[in-house]
């Protein structure tokens, strides 16, 4: 059956195997789920589960504390 | 023992031998408080992401610790007094990461990456 509109569900990238481990020191990393503008991309667009946009979002503000990503990008 | 992070951020105008000199008493201060450094790594100069302390670069040092809570407190207070760390970061972890952390690893990868396009 045709579903037009049918897009299948991204899954979250740090619960499938072998993921990446989130960590503040991983600046790369880190960087791949924050917008230009330095914000911290929704769950909802990268399709991270809560439990781990918690941790991202922590280690996004630790990574930050030290200067190691920005607060804002002017 | 809990097992702490310690990430501390020293002057640009620092030379890396006084940054060496500023993670020895580091060292020190966990040690004399019966604690242990079970590795100290020395990121070298980085760019910051913003200005600190009208610092744009600073040299970055990692210590991993196993000590008890108290000598967290007194390695922070030094930390405030010195004037030649400009930010500091103590987190706790469950345990402590084998070989180099992501930040060595990354050199590796980059300066192999730059030779493969080179």
């Amino acid at each position: 059956m045709a579903r037009p509109f049918f897009r299948r569900r991204k899954t979250c990238p740090f619960s499938a195997k072998n993921a990446p481990a989130i960590d503040y020191k991983d600046v790369r990393l880190l960087q791949g789920f924050m917008s230009e503008r330095g914000k911290i991309v929704p769950s909802r667009i990268t399709a991270v589960s809560a439990k781990k946009q918690r941790e991202l979002s922590q280690a996004i503000k630790r990574a930050r504390q030290i200067g190691l990503l920005p607060f804002i990008v002017k | 023992m809990p097992l702490y992070e310690h990430v501390f951020l020293a002057r640009q105008d620092l030379s890396q031998a006084q940054v060496d000199a500023l993670a020895a008493s580091a060292t020190e201060i966990v040690e004399q408080n019966e604690g242990k450094v079970t590795k100290t790594e020395t990121w070298g100069l980085k760019n910051l992401a913003y200005k600190i302390d009208r610092n744009r670069k600073a040299h970055f040092v990692l210590l991993n610790i196993e000590a008890p809570g108290s000598v967290v407190e007194e390695l922070e207070r030094q930390n405030r007094i010195n004037e030649d760390i400009i930010r500091y970061l103590t987190v706790r972890v469950e345990e402590h990461e084998a070989g180099p952390s992501v930040m060595m690893r990354k050199n590796d990868r980059d300066r192999k990456r730059r030779g493969g396009e080179g």
